[in-house]
């Protein structure tokens, strides 16, 4: 079970949380016209990489603040965690 | 006293308290701190069980976690259970066990003519014997099978004992409490660090119970107490024993299985029987010993053959002999130890050394004691059926591949050493990498993975002074990081046998034309031709080897037996052990109970019940509940013999005709607050919100960004910068997750706020002609005509006092309010409305009744919001907004979505006008196709429709709008039920939607 440091309540156990995918993807503005090809990548097109990846989770049992984690697919280490208004580099 | 086996002094068991028990229905006795394995080699038992292929016979092997043999069913305090290792389980009084996988009984097994057919049980016998005629498989050797394959019998009892679960953090924890267990935990705990030692035996020191070692000038066993019994005295220090670690999973998470109550003979009501410990632990010390291995020789299975470390911890821990005539067969010094024990008690065994003649501490006392001592020596073949009782031995060449002298000598019991193999499941888990090591012919750690470190025998330290040396060292090292303290401890001094090296010597060859079986894993029952034959058919991989022949895919994941299967696969393949590589080991370590995974989550404890305030005066009133989500609803209030179709037939009868109240408390609210909160849920819903006055409601759709719609219900401006937001049931939680998401990482810039208010509030809906009469009633100062409280409309008054929110909006259809108090209000405010209700009529409708008022309306529910339609097809795109953008609109314009051909909601009546058409039915043009028939739809809801009476079902149909007045075909082949139903709107009543505005 992964332990997650969320930014607000620190060091908390997985079941605490819920998985929200990928944290780099950008929802195009809102009332800004999209291409179909833009938006499509935002509602479906998902890269699936074994390695580092920057994700949304949830801290759904907790403060209910989304965050950022830095993880790696493969191994489950977490490099970093981050409150959204936050860059993960 | 009749146990011709036990020493008369030897022993940690406590010979005060005799513990009576029965073996196969023969009644026997042991003491207290016995084994069940241990009381039966006292009483000279070594039968217990048949091997899972050939049903040969079979006695035990060890003394603890690496027995492979002795399983058994057995029944105690009150339960039965399979597969119980009898090297672990400890005596407890009344227990009773029996042999597994024999039939009719242990002596006499009708299945061990298999061992006659073993042509017929190669390796992959599960893949080559068993395959033709294929109709053989179900009626024939599906049976054949399950009767011969016999593991243990699982009870079919309800467990009635209560399992726990624990969750803990530590600095350091400490999987075992050998030499280098105790050092490590007892530097860190001088340090001040948070420890944990786990031991997985009832005592606590490991070898140092059986090793013949001082430390300090005190005994091993002696030592270990002095410093367990320091470390339970300070309080940072938690030390359990019957605890075993057995899994290493991610983020240094560990899982520990511990032995609570199984060996009480009484306990109180709320002591569990066994406790699963979830340890996030900083660092972890693994020092989980290492186990003895044999050498493979023939007929090495039959009963009386022993690990020869497990005959020294027979004697010296429970002050019992294997035997009295013992072979002791070794490549190494560690066996000699086991030899002067015998010779201690009076027995005098004969040791038989692979190794040419050679002299070291332990030789040289063995022969100064007057041991007889074979060199180049080792036992060709067992002789013996159920139990050994001489052995073919041989004196090797300098190859070892033949022999110069073969001889039989008598015995009764062959103690086996083939060296040791360190534990290193749990750093395997955890993700090291492992290593081989030349020295010692085995695996060990390799790098950190995660927070682990290996000491002592696990990592492949075989004496006692490295031990203590990397445990005090490591332990004080991992604990200063984390305290920032150092304690100075001196290392104690050492008295130890110093150990000469061992011989690579791991299979004996055979002499010619002689070919008994032999096994490399007992437990599976996987011999040398076994692997042999695997890799003539081209496996290679070890991974496939051991699939193939299952070699260490039995419950003791091979712990004896994999060493030797890589030996034997690198010999033929003509490759380095390291080469070959190994399987990859997974938790659990040893079996644990189902009881144990699971927990207190059982029954009622499965999950929270959700109950609203009015649950009680529905129990008192003969609701029948059902279950929406963790909810409990009422689905009807049943009268005298009701049937569930009659009474909801009755309260939805009653709604349409006169009034009924509902309990609506479970329906998702939201409070959403700040000055955004318009703007927010003109984005969220698809419909326009900005123009909402203060004090009115207005139905919502929501979608999801694909076009999908997620959820519904209604919003009300409570004022000017306050709403109040309603959901389904269903979807409660994940509509506040969604707009948390929105609200922090997509749109920041609104200044909103959500929050959950579902507990907060009590919600009973008053529905039906008469609601505005009794509303009346209820409110005696509020104007309730439709001009002061039109549909939609928002008010805000006391209710008997306590202060209530009236929102005029319709779920049935029917002219309906919905009144919200304050939780603790709420049952005072529903007996308040059957109290004024009675002169109304007014009676409490059920989920049952509100699905059909619902239904026979078209309003779509959870069985049209599926997760797959948009708002058109459930004939919602009147709410969807062309002037504003929202969440999913960009979707809404894909071609799919567009077809002039999409499917949309219908309404479907029997032709028979009698016939109800099943959920889930699928709707077909032609009943007699041969399937597949195309389906053109599916029946989402249906009901009986009490304003019509006749049935009435909602289904999302194919070009549904162009399918009105049209006749098909509802089947339902799990009801087997065709139906034959015309197509019409999906309102059935009152299209227009006068009643609610009424
Ligand atoms: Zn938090």
């Amino acid at each position: 079970m992964l332990y997650i440091k969320c930014p607000y309540c620190g060091l908390r156990a997985q079941k605490e949380f819920s998985y929200g995918g990928d944290a780099t993807v950008k929802r195009p503005n809102i009332n800004e016209e999209v291409s179909n090809e833009d938006w499509d990548n935002f509602v479906y097109m998902r890269k699936s990489p074994r390695g580092k990846h920057i994700e949304l989770w949830q801290h759904i049992a907790g403060c209910r603040q989304w965050i950022k984690v830095q993880r790696d697919t493969a191994t489950h280490e977490i490099f970093q965690t981050a409150k959204v208004t936050e860059e993960i580099r | 006293m009749s146990q011709p086996f036990r020493l008369n002094k030897e022993g940690l068991i406590n010979r005060n308290k005799k513990i009576s028990f029965t073996f196969n229905g023969k009644k026997l006795f042991g003491y207290e701190g016995d084994t069940i394995a241990s009381a039966l080699i006292a009483n000279g038992i070594h039968l217990v069980g048949r091997s899972f292929k050939y049903h040969r016979p079979r006695g035990f092997f060890g003394a603890g976690v690496e027995e492979p043999n002795a399983k058994l069913q057995v029944e105690f305090n009150g339960h039965s259970e399979p597969n119980v290792n009898a090297t672990e389980m400890e005596l407890v009084e009344g227990l009773s066990a029996t042999s597994q996988n024999c039939w009719p009984s242990v002596n006499f097994d009708i299945g061990a003519i298999n061992n006659f057919l073993k042509m017929f049980f190669p390796a992959g016998f599960y893949y080559k014997t068993f395959m033709w005629p294929k109709s053989f498989w179900y009626k024939i050797y599906e049976p054949f099978i399950r009767k011969a394959a016999g593991l243990g019998v699982a009870s079919l009892e309800k467990d009635k004992e209560r399992y726990e679960h624990k969750f803990e953090y530590c600095d350091l924890l400490v999987t075992g409490s050998g030499p280098s267990g105790l050092a490590s935990a007892y530097a860190a705990a001088k340090n001040g660090a948070k420890v944990i030692l786990a031991e997985d035996k009832p005592r606590f020191g490991g070898t140092l119970l059986t090793d013949d070692v001082s430390i300090d000038n005190l005994s091993g066993k002696d030592w270990a107490e002095k410093i367990v019994s320091e470390l339970k005295s300070m309080p940072n220090v938690t030390v359990k024993n019957r605890s075993q670690v057995f899994g290493y999973y991610d983020h240094n998470m560990l899982v520990m299985f511990e032995r609570v109550s199984d060996h009480l003979e009484k306990k109180s009501k709320f002591t569990p029987r066994q406790r699963l410990w979830y340890i996030r632990a900083k660092e972890t010390i693994l020092s989980t010993g290492s186990i003895e291995r044999p050498i493979v020789f023939g007929n090495n299975d039959t009963p009386g053959i022993f690990l020869s470390a497990a005959a020294k911890e027979y004697m010296k821990v429970y002050g019992v002999l294997v035997g009295k005539k013992p072979i002791i067969f070794t490549n190494n010094d560690s066996a000699y130890e086991t030899a002067l024990e015998f010779k201690k008690n009076n027995v005098e065994p004969i040791i038989l050394d692979t190794r040419e003649e050679h002299s070291s501490e332990l030789i040289d006392e063995a022969k100064s004691k007057g041991i007889d001592i074979r060199f180049s020596h080792g036992v060709i073949v067992a002789n013996g059926y159920k139990k050994v009782k001489s052995a073919k031995i041989g004196k090797l060449n300098k190859d070892k591949n033949s022999f110069e002298k073969i001889e039989t000598i008598d015995c009764d019991c062959i103690c086996v050493s083939g060296f040791w193999t360190p534990s290193v499941h749990l750093a395997s888990q955890s993700g090291n990498k492992l290593k081989y090591d030349e020295k010692i012919d085995a695996f060990i750690p390799d790098k950190k993975k995660q927070h682990e470190t290996s000491v002592g025998a696990a990592n492949g330290s075989f004496t006692l002074e490295q031990s203590l040396k990397h445990g005090f060292e490591n332990g004080a090292y991992l604990s200063a990081k984390i305290t920032d303290t150092k304690t100075e401890i001196a290392i104690p001094n050492v008295n130890e046998k110093k150990y000469g090296a061992h011989d690579k010597f791991w299979c004996m060859p055979l002499p010619k034309n002689e070919n008994p079986k032999r096994f490399v894993d007992f437990q599976n029952d996987v011999s040398v031709s076994d692997i042999e034959i695997a890799l003539r058919e081209g496996y290679r991989s070890i991974e496939h080897v051991k699939r193939y022949t299952t070699l260490g895919m039995a419950t003791d994941q091979g712990r004896t037996s994999n060493l030797n299967g890589l030996q034997l696969v690198s010999n033929i393949e003509n490759k380095i052990v390291p080469e070959v590589g190994h399987t990859t080991f997974r938790p659990p370590f040893t079996p644990i109970t189902i009881g144990t995974i699971v927990g207190r989550e059982v029954g009622m404890e499965y999950m929270p019940t959700r109950k609203t305030p009015m649950h009680e005066w529905h129990e008192r009133n003969n609701a029948v509940f059902v279950d929406a989500g963790a909810w409990k609803r009422p689905r009807y209030y049943k009268q005298g013999n009701e049937t569930l179709f009659e009474a909801s037939k009755r309260e939805a009868k009653n709604v349409r005709e006169n009034v009924g109240i509902c309990d609506v408390t479970t329906l998702g609210k939201i409070d959403i607050k700040g000055p955004d909160a318009a703007e927010f849920l003109n984005r969220v819903y698809t419909n326009a919100w900005m123009k909402l006055p203060v004090g009115k409601a207005r139905y919502g759709l929501m979608l999801r960004e694909d076009g999908i719609v997620m959820d519904d219900g209604t919003t009300t401006r409570i004022s000017e910068n306050h709403y109040h937001m309603t959901t389904t049931t269903a979807q409660a939680a994940n509509v506040l997750s969604h707009l948390e998401y929105y609200l922090q990482i997509v749109w920041p810039e609104l200044n909103v706020n959500v929050v959950s208010t579902t507990e907060q509030w009590a919600g009973a809906a008053i529905a039906g002609p008469k609601s505005r009469d009794m509303l009346s009633k209820l409110y005696p100062d509020l104007d309730v005509s439709n001009d002061a409280l039109p549909f939609m409309g928002y008010k805000e008054i006391d209710f008997f006092g306590v202060p209530s929110r009236i929102f005029r909006i319709s779920f049935s259809g029917e002219l309906a309010y919905e009144i919200n108090v304050k939780s603790d209000h709420g049952l005072f405010m529903w007996e308040k409305m059957m109290e004024v209700g009675e002169e109304f009529g007014n009676q409490p409708y059920g989920t049952e009744a509100l699905s059909t008022l619902r239904i026979e309306m078209g309003h779509v529910a959870g069985p049209e919001l599926d997760g797959r339609t948009i708002p058109s097809d459930v004939s919602l795109n009147g709410l969807v907004s062309k002037k504003k953008d929202f969440i999913g609109k960009n979707s809404l314009g894909r071609e799919a979505f567009n077809v002039e051909s999409r499917q949309k909601i219908v309404g479907l009546i029997p032709i028979d006008r009698k016939s109800s058409i099943p959920e889930g039915s699928h709707i077909v043009k032609d009943k007699n196709v041969k399937s597949p028939n195309p389906k053109l739809g599916h029946v989402s809801s249906s009901c009986w429709s009490v304003e019509n009476n006749n049935p009435f079902s909602l289904a999302i149909m194919k070009d549904g709008k162009n399918m009105i007045g049209k006749k098909f075909f509802a089947v339902s082949p799990l009801k087997n039920k065709s139906i034959e139903v015309e197509v019409i709107s999906s309102h059935y009543v009152d299209p227009e939607g006068k009643r609610v505005r009424s």
